[in-house]
């Protein structure tokens, strides 16, 4: 069926299959490969975007549900050439490592931070409870939540013996 | 390679930098192979046994051939190709036999992925299902059956294994240093341990993926999620008996590897389905439940450790046995049992030692590399055993273990001498100790005892690796110059996520004297287009890639300043140079700019002299000895990176439920290059090993099918999991031929997190465990003295934490 929809601003209308999901018509027939795939099942967190203001994993939204609606993707961060303050908290502070959770991770740091600007550590914990990163440990994901919220009087230290 | 830069003077290494990928990594613009898409691409999927054993009757593929969209269908009766990194024991395709459940019988390839996964269903297979052997140690035993009875006939690598015909050993590997059985006599105290962990997945968030395309001229293209181009193109050629030249590899991003990525996978398959359809690019990418089946593991181990102890608590002999479960392919698996062996005793002293370490086929999804490299298994056996054997004797385990460890001067368990620069264990082992505040409790811990009825335990534990690697083991970095006077870097070793490139960015600057920002590390390899390195495994990547960088940097200003000294008509010897210019030390405004030396020196009359500047480094490992294979000596370590853990947790003795308060951990890195990147590898490398510690690992029946390939019921560790408290240590003992004095550090910090844990857990309520994981349920177990449960091949059904043995 033909559906029309806003991704990250821009105007689309395609034909879909019924049974796409948001991930692979995202992916595969938009282009927008920033969002990535890591299960495919709702557990991992990497296909995280927002669908009509809100998060949702895009491999468990069908593409003709979100027919009339909006979808921003981690295409959609930099403004005018600028990356956002997530988007530079996270550089700052090594959030990320192999890169593959990372936008999905930025998406639910971005709804966590409209919900609650000043987040504790625990509550970002909680926000990012459903994205998972097999290669950071968090603490330095974390960290840079705490920077992008300006709350990170000092960055993460090594210290020597 | 070490530099001996006092530390203001340097400018670049040591200090804190941006991690150079990042900003594609931020945007979505970084490309994966899971991303592309290439003209004509088909999509492949892979017909699947749902049996761990049984003979392949029949394989019908009409169905599928004739479903529109379909343009090749590949079984293993077609393919005549054995794969195998060190034992080449494994078909593309499984021809006769299926020796594990999730093993690939047939293939597709077709317009659609929806139709691939139609046509796979349409496929046929008739099966004889035959008695798995499933247990490791059952696989040991005379009657068991044979997972390969053609053993005898493979091609294996005869300078480092001894697989053994007739038996389900793919290998055997042996140590024998000193006089074990006078050790055991002098001792005042022996005491006798086994331990034993599952199989895990390594979960990197990219599943493994390729796409191939086998041009009708035999020119075969890869584009794979792989750790080592290098490794990819050489099995693929040994396996089609392919020039060299007349294979692509290309690696961009890869999402994650842990050692799951290193050897050769799914190309070999793709490939063929590539040639079948004609030439067309085909690709596959695994399923979640694919990466646990289909692809491979970390293998399973029971380790069984025998030790002598004299009357002063020093350690007089060991006696050590290792049975490692390969799964149905010895893959990696022979070479964790080879550096796994040599390393089995820690980072301490033994002055007689007996190791024999086997690598054991069963039928079960393979075992492969895993950061590592059996180091986090075997650890958990050892570190918990000088737990216990401290107990046993009587001794604050914390001294036990400082009185054996390795000192200058010491051998270690292959006869090679340990110096001040190769680290100083002692240091991390007592930063650690401080750090937790080993040794009893302060008035707060006690006091949150008292509110909580929670008990507070505290452990420690030491870890070492070196690279397992072979003792040529090479790598190479070019430096282009460009017109501008930025340079560019070639390098055969991947960017995982490590953090190598930014690295490699702060050597070549600080070695050349330029700018970071002139210097650019290309991330996406081509093995066409980058000199060779041996594999982004092992922790070798910095050392050695690093030496290659400092020489490149050497050979590309020696050009240059040749090349000055025409021009400015001096000798070499009287130059100097910036970032931006070549001069004369003693009249510093006469010289020439990079950029007018970049592509060669051009005189105001036209002439001009030099080319473009392109330096090369060339580097090998020096030093190191293939192994005796009947003792095991021999020099097989490029360094040894030593660390430790400290684990302060919060026991509830009701309920065997715990909480990790605080973890510290230490490691001799030799010299930090990027702070952040070692911190990311220090706590990234932790959580992983907690994850190891905690809930991860293949449950299987026992017809051998595995229950819990998905997130759902194989827990990966979430930012809720985390401890309370981190603390990074690092000790800086420069190693002499280390970058920098440098060495590396990616997967140390995953070792010895679960004995730590366990020997905290111990303290706190002195429950005994020596399986890993350690679950709530085998604390409470260990607290009520409760023989300990493996039920990882289980007859239930539902999962980990149903018990099929009555308490």
């Amino acid at each position: 069926m033909k559906i029309q929809l806003t991704v990250n601003g821009s105007r689309y209308e395609k034909d879909v299959e019924e049974n796409r999901t948001l991930l692979r018509f995202l992916r595969e027939d938009l282009g927008f490969t920033g969002t990535k795939e890591g299960c495919g099942a709702g557990e991992c967190g990497a296909c995280t975007v927002f669908f009509n203001g809100k998060t949702v994993n895009a491999c468990m939204v069908l593409a003709v549900e979100a027919d009339g609606g909006s979808v921003e993707t981690i295409e959609g961060e930099v403004k005018d050439g600028k990356f956002s303050v997530i988007q530079e908290a996270f550089d700052r502070n090594h959030g990320l490592q192999c890169g593959f959770c990372t936008a999905g991770m930025i998406l639910s740091v971005k709804e966590l931070l409209h919900r609650n600007p000043k987040p504790t550590e625990d509550q970002i914990k909680d926000g990012l409870e459903g994205n998972f990163c097999r290669c950071t440990g968090y603490t330095q994901i974390i960290e840079s939540v705490l920077d992008a919220s300006g709350q990170l009087p000092k960055k993460g230290e090594l210290h020597h013996a | 390679m070490l530099e001996k830069l006092k530390a203001e003077e340097l400018r670049y290494v040591g200090k804190e930098a941006r991690r150079s990928e990042a900003r594609d990594k931020l945007t979505g613009s970084a490309t994966y192979v899971s991303d592309m898409i290439l003209p004509g691409m088909l999509w492949a999927q892979v017909k699947k046994s749902p049996h761990a054993r049984a003979k392949i009757v029949k394989i019908d593929t009409s169905k599928a051939e004739a479903l529109y969209g379909v343009r090749a269908v590949l079984t293993g009766a077609e393919l005549n190709y054995r794969l195998g990194l060190y034992v080449v024991d494994k078909d593309i395709l499984a021809k006769t036999e299926v020796r594990h459940y999730g093993e690939a019988v047939a293939a597709v390839a077709a317009d659609t992925l929806a139709i691939a996964k139609k046509a796979v269903d349409l496929i046929e297979v008739e099966y004889e299902v035959l008695k798995p052997v499933l247990n490791h140690m059952d696989a040991m035993k005379a009657e068991a059956p044979l997972v390969h009875p053609d053993l005898g006939s493979y091609d294996f690598m005869k300078a480092a294994f001894t697989p053994q015909p007739g038996t389900n050993v793919a290998n055997l590997t042996k140590l024998r240093k000193g006089d074990v059985e006078a050790g055991f006599a002098e001792a005042q105290w022996i005491v006798e341990r086994e331990y034993t962990n599952p199989s895990v997945q390594h979960v990197p968030m990219e599943t493994h993926v390729a796409i191939v395309e086998w041009k009708p001229s035999d020119d075969i293209v890869i584009h794979t999620s792989a750790q080592s181009p290098f490794t990819v193109r050489n099995l693929f050629c040994y396996t089609f008996k392919l020039p060299l030249n007349k294979v692509r590899v290309l690696i961009p991003h890869v999402g994650g590897g842990f050692g799951g990525k290193a050897g050769i996978h799914i190309e070999p398959l793709v490939a063929c389905l590539s040639r079948k359809a004609g030439g067309r690019p085909v690709k596959f990418q695994a399923t979640r439940e694919e990466e646990f089946s289909l692809l491979p593991c970390r293998s399973a181990l029971t380790y069984r450790i025998k030790t002598g102890v004299s009357a002063e608590g020093k350690i007089l002999a060991q006696k050590m046995e290792m049975f490692w479960d390969a799964g149905a392919y010895a893959d990696y698996a022979v070479n964790v049992t080879r550096a796994s062996g040599y390393s089995a005793a820690g980072p301490y002293h033994i002055p007689a030692a007996w190791i024999d370490a086997y690598t054991v086929y069963t039928n079960k999804p393979y075992g492969t590399a895993y950061r590592g490299f059996g180091h986090v298994e075997f650890f958990w056996g050892l570190e918990r055993h000088m737990e216990l054997v401290a107990q046993a004797i009587g001794m604050d385990s914390l001294e036990f273990r400082r009185k054996n460890l390795l000192v200058p001067g010491n051998l270690t368990l292959t006869g090679e001498e340990i110096f001040e620069s190769s680290g100083n264990p002692r240091k991390c082992l007592d930063a650690v100790a401080k750090s937790i505040g080993y040794g009893s409790l302060t008035t707060e811990e006690k006091a949150r005892e008292k509110r909580t009825g929670r008990k507070i335990g505290k452990g420690v534990a030491t870890l070492h690796k070196a690279p397992a690697m072979p003792p040529f083991t090479a790598t190479a970095a070019i430096i282009k110059m460009n017109s501008d006077g930025t340079v560019n870097v070639n390098i055969g070793l991947t960017e995982i996520g490590q953090g190598s490139t930014i690295a490699f960015e702060q050597i070549v600057a600080e070695r050349l004297k330029f700018r970071l920002d002139q210097v650019k590390v290309t991330i996406e390899k081509d093995t066409d287009r980058d000199p060779y390195d041996w594999q982004t495994v092992a922790s070798k990547g910095l050392l050695l890639t690093g030496n290659a960088c400092i020489l490149a940097a050497d050979d590309l200003l020696a050009h240059a300043y040749e090349t000055s000294a025409q021009a400015l008509h001096c000798q070499v010897v009287d130059l100097d140079h910036d970032d931006k210019r070549v001069f004369l030390k003693h009249h510093p405004n006469h010289g020439v700019t990079f950029t007018s030396l970049a592509l060669g020196y051009a005189f105001p009359d036209g002439n001009a002299i030099g080319g473009p500047l392109i330096g090369v480094g060339r580097y090998v490992a020096q030093g190191l000895t293939n192994l005796d294979k009947e003792t095991g000596q021999g020099n097989p370590a490029l360094d040894w990176t030593f660390g430790a853990h400290g684990i302060v947790v919060e026991v509830d003795p009701a309920t065997g439920e715990f909480h990790v308060l605080k973890i510290s951990s230490a490691f001799d890195v030799g010299k930090v290059i990027n702070p952040e990147s070692v911190r990311g590898q220090c706590i990234g490398g932790m959580l992983q090993g907690l994850g190891t510690a905690l809930c991860e690992g293949y449950i299987y029946d026992e017809a051998g099918h595995l229950l819990n390939p998905s997130f759902t019921d194989n827990k990966i560790l979430t930012s809720r999991d985390l401890p309370d408290e981190i603390e990074c240590i690092v000790v800086e003992t420069p190693q002499l031929d280390g970058p920098f004095g440098a060495r590396g550090v990616g997967e140390h910090p995953m070792i010895s997190v679960a004995p730590a844990l366990g020997n905290a857990i111990q303290h706190a309520v002195e429950a005994e465990l020596t399986h890993m994981p350690i679950r709530a349920e085998d604390v409470w177990r260990g607290i009520r003295k409760h023989e300990p449960v493996d039920n990882w091949i289980t007859k239930t059904p539902t999962g980990s934490c149903k018990s099929n043995v009555l308490l």
